[in-house]
């Protein structure tokens, strides 16, 4: 076991990498460790632990033509390890091409991260013990159990408690860390009738134990959306409003954020890359990227490469006001990073949002589904078919059917489809319910029309 | 896998992390108390490499080493499970420790000794050179070439972006009943994404290709295959640029051979693993021996198969990999089993046990799964329906386990009119109910044919290669979700 503190990991790194040829380099070594829980019924299923250290090194080699670089990654921090890694990363640095965009940002650091309190590490919780993240999830489990007769078997209800340290540093200084902690709990409870079997979650998640919602609560809550499915069934091929609740609905603020992703935007590989400044969606929908909302789940102090990190307005009503940019992918289009690098040991920065979501507006759900004559409101989403370059959407859904104002029945075994730009414009009602269940968080969306298949 | 390798792999874990035979045996005696019935370790090095391609240039190039162990302790259903990114003595006996946690008394059963050798005198993927060890500048210059003729193919081409991957996995297993089993697997995979623009901008659509498998670098590089990737890519890309929108409804669907085998993946393969039977929250719990597809039809999972993405040698609980048949002319007769669950349901193990890494538990996953060939000939099967839409190549699908509702999307599908090929289509998603789609089937064509190896299943946060495979099938009134009512 090394003796060695995060920061003088990287700190070797860096040295390693320079003794080894590279002219510039950056590492970063997330250290983590977690605890697991499953339990079913009233029997432990699993109980899992885990540790693990990963060190990643980018070595950059300057040129005539710009930069060539390669990263190389490993568990094995002992230091002979990390020198032997240095030394890999910087002989397959010099066999990729310079890039003139490539490099270590100019400036841009963050300077305030040391007294920065953003929420994220919680050490009063560090020595929560595994029986007591067990009896949550029993507690979710037997209250997922009593809410109905019909709830008489499960997937199981899984908590987990997590603490992590990130540490990045780069050769023009910059050397920071922090750390964050994490628990969740989460409940899948099976409920069956003639009809047949039906499943759903509930989940809650928070950088402490207090943030968390009740484990009774979280077992109620995932019967409640278990229970309203049994029964469902297709219905005929029809055109009509679609309601996207809070589980749903961060789903397409997912794809947008993938679509105003730089690198999309520089290989031209969405169907927005043409589209910064102009109204590209209702002007109900204002989405924002926080990366220092307090106590945020995708909060940070500074990004994957050291840059300050801060509030992006992305979408504000409905005009596309900013991409998602890391350093190399803002070179690329003649811009300034807007601190959203996500960074995983092994890779090379990518962007990411970090807390990202849609505005809420005034309605509740129940108000929009009751101003709905006839449509249908989704609370599940499968399969993938969403192409980013075109926009074309098509995915799987199950929900509840609602005729006059109200819901009738469960639905199945339908897709809905439509192009996600004309879905973006046709956003006709945002609710109040904004629910954090990620990083990325949006209320209730209704589009106005889509079309729905089925075999009914 | 040969003896010679399998010690060599022994050898391996003992030479550079200093595991004596005693020290193993130590472990598993920590973990074993009065209620464990059984525990075992798994240990892994993985080395894996990536060049990836985008404007013309290999920009960024990279390299991983993983290691680690983990330990887990068995009793019953409850499962207690510990690794750590360090292997040595201390960190496998605090792991031990914490694994035995699920059960609270100690002392009892003893470690036999791992003497018995699991693993089947086989190698499937025997490799050369590990593709790890093939040159970075070799792969650079492959990714430079396949930009270069996916270009020349056509001048609509706006964007490639191609990469080259490739691993090698060194496990070892060791369970307190004696079991020592390892294995030693290759993977290598292209990847390739093409972008097509009409000359005049109005339009832009993509082409995705990828192949791999088992097998050595010098194989992924032989230009006959590569160059057929590279123009599929291409022809998909520029055929999407004159797409028309997909239609909505039920209707009947003829699916390509191949990788349109995913339908038997999403649709069937998941509804049978053991873990979901034995807690009944399968669409399929307790259906044995009863019709679930037409006659004809018969589906297998099989880790045998030589140099597939899917393959193993041994599954990673050292349970050596079979074929299991899964539905035989129409009849369902089999799962696919861990240790843990084929004990609990006293069904026989069927190789299957599979995790992601040595920091995941074991779970029953599939292999390489496809539905054996019929006998019609694929022009006839198309020739038999009169409206309907034909797919050749998907993208990603997913299942709902309980319900037993699919969904897959299309990346390649063509409108069928009075028997012949129409308009191609975009955005075609299917979706159908598991337990009662392969009930649909009305004609198996003779061509199966095997995915070209690329298959990633996602189970619980795990992800594990597979492979798939399908004869040219007609289904009827399954449901497409297109946008057109």
């Amino acid at each position: 076991m090394t003796a060695l503190s995060g920061r003088e990991v990287v700190a070797h790194a860096l040295d390693a990498a320079r003794l080894a040829g590279a002219d510039a380099a950056d590492a970063v070594l997330i250290e983590g460790d977690s605890t697991e829980v499953r339990v079913r019924g009233d029997a432990i299923d699993f109980v899992k632990q885990a540790r693990g250290r990963t060190l990643g090194i980018r070595s950059l080699l300057a040129g005539k033509e710009g930069r060539s670089s390669a990263i190389a990654s490993t568990s094995d921090l002992a230091a002979e390890a990390v020198e032997r890694m240095a030394r890999e990363s910087v002989a397959v640095a010099r066999a990729t091409a310079p890039d003139p965009a490539a490099g270590l940002p100019e400036g841009g650091f963050a300077e305030d991260w040391e007294k920065l309190d953003l929420g994220l590490a919680h050490p009063e919780d560090r020595g929560v013990h595994v029986e007591s993240r067990i009896q949550d999830a029993m507690d979710a489990e037997s209250a997922a159990r009593r809410m109905d007769d019909r709830i008489d078997n499960s997937e199981g209800s899984q908590a987990s408690s997590g603490h992590s340290r990130i540490t990045y540093g780069n050769s023009l200084g910059f050397l920071g860390g922090y750390e964050s902690d994490s628990h969740s709990l989460f409940s899948e409870p099976v409920a069956h009738d003639d009809a047949g079997m039906q499943r759903d979650y509930w989940m809650t998640l928070g950088h402490s134990l207090a943030e968390l919602e009740n484990p009774a609560e979280v077992g109620r809550r995932a019967a409640e959306r278990c229970l309203r499915r049994l029964g469902a069934r297709p219905i005929p091929t029809c055109e009509v409003p679609v309601i996207f609740d809070p589980v749903t609905a961060p789903s397409l603020l997912r794809q947008l954020a993938g679509c105003v992703s730089g690198y999309a935007v520089y290989r031209k590989s969405s169907f927005l890359s043409e589209s910064l400044g102009e109204p590209i969606a209702s002007p109900l929908l204002t989405a924002v990227d926080d990366a220092r909302r307090p106590g945020g789940l995708g909060s940070r102090p500074f990004d994957g490469e050291g840059q300050v990190t801060r509030r992006n307005v992305i979408l504000e009503e409905g005009q596309l006001q900013s991409w998602l940019l890391d350093t190399y992918s803002a070179r690329k289009l003649g811009l300034a990073s807007t601190g959203n690098a996500i960074r995983s040991a092994g890779s090379p920065p990518s962007v990411g949002p970090s807390n990202l979501w849609f505005e809420p507006g005034k309605a509740s759900l129940e108000e929009i589904i009751s101003e709905t004559p006839r449509g249908l409101l989704v609370t599940e989403l499968i399969g993938m078919g969403f192409n980013p370059v075109t926009g074309d959407y098509s995915r799987g859904a199950a929900g509840l059917w609602i005729e006059g104002g109200e819901i009738q029945h469960p639905v199945e075994e339908i897709t809905i489809a439509a192009n996600f730009g004309d879905m973006l414009r046709d956003v006709d009602a945002v609710g109040s319910d904004l629910l954090w269940l990620g990083r990325v968080a949006s209320p209730s969306l209704r589009v106005s029309r889509m079309t729905v298949a089925g075999a009914g | 896998m040969s003896s010679r390798d399998r010690s060599s792999v022994i050898g391996f874990f003992n030479e550079h992390f200093g595991l004596e035979e005693r020290a193993l045996t130590a472990a598993l005696d920590t973990t074993l108390a009065r209620q464990v019935d059984y525990a075992d370790l798994f240990f892994e090095h993985t080395s894996e490499d990536a060049v990836v391609l985008e404007e013309g240039i290999v920009k960024s190039g990279d390299r991983h080493i993983e290691q680690g162990v983990g330990v887990r302790a068995v009793a019953r259903e409850r499962q207690g499970y510990a690794h750590s990114d360090e292997i040595t003595v201390e960190s496998l006996q605090g792991a031990a420790q914490t694994a035995r946690a699920i059960s609270q008394e100690s002392g009892g059963v003893r470690a036999l000794s791992a003497t018995s050798g699991g693993s089947p005198d086989r190698d499937l993927y025997p490799v050369e050179q590990p593709p790890t060890e093939a040159s970075v500048e070799r792969k650079v210059a492959l990714l430079g070439e396949i930009d270069s003729y996916a270009r020349s193919l056509d001048s609509r081409v706006t964007q490639v972006m191609a990469s080259c991957v490739t691993q090698y996995r060194q496990v070892m297993m060791v369970g307190s009943d004696g079991t020592l089993a390892s294995d030693v697997r290759p993977l290598v995979r292209l990847n390739l994404q093409v972008i097509a623009e009409k000359p005049d901008g109005s339009r832009r659509e993509v082409g995705s290709q990828g192949m791999g498998g088992r097998y050595d670098f010098d194989t992924l590089s032989q230009p006959e295959g590569w160059k057929k990737l590279v123009g599929e890519a291409v022809r998909i890309a520029t055929l999407n640029l004159e797409a028309q929108p997909c239609p909505a409804g039920s209707m009947s669907v003829i699916l390509g051979p191949g990788w349109p085998g995913i339908l038997l993946h999403e649709a069937i393969g998941h509804g049978l693993e053991g873990d979901f039977n034995r807690k009944k929250t399968s669409a399929f719990s307790g259906r044995l021996g009863e019709r679930v597809a037409s006659e004809g039809v018969t589906v297998v999972d099989d880790g045998t198969l030589p140099a597939r993405r899917g393959s193993i040698n041994v599954d990673d609980e050292g349970t050596p990999s079979q074929r299991t048949v899964l539905i035989e002319d129409g009849i369902l007769c089999g799962y696919l089993q861990d240790r843990l669950n084929a004990d609990l349901m006293g069904m026989p193990r069927t190789g299957n046990g599979r995790r992601e890494s040595y920091a995941h538990l074991p779970m029953p996953r599939m292999t390489n799964t496809f539905m054996l060939a019929g006998q019609e000939s694929p022009e006839d099967v198309l020739r038999s329906v009169d409206q309907g839409i034909y797919a050749v190549s998907f993208g990603g699908g997913q299942v709902d386990i309980t319900s037993g509702k699919f969904v897959f999307s299309a990346n390649e599908a063509y409108r069928i009119e009075n028997g012949r090929l129409g308009a191609p289509l975009v955005g075609a998603t299917l979706i159908g109910n598991g337990p009662d789609v392969l009930t649909r089937v009305s004609r198996i064509g003779s061509d199966l044919e095997l995915d070209p190896g690329v298959g990633t299943c996602g189970k619980d946060g795990q992800s594990v290669p597979v492979g798939v495979g399908l004869p040219t099938l007609r289904l009827d009134g399954l449901t497409v979700g297109g946008t057109q009512g």
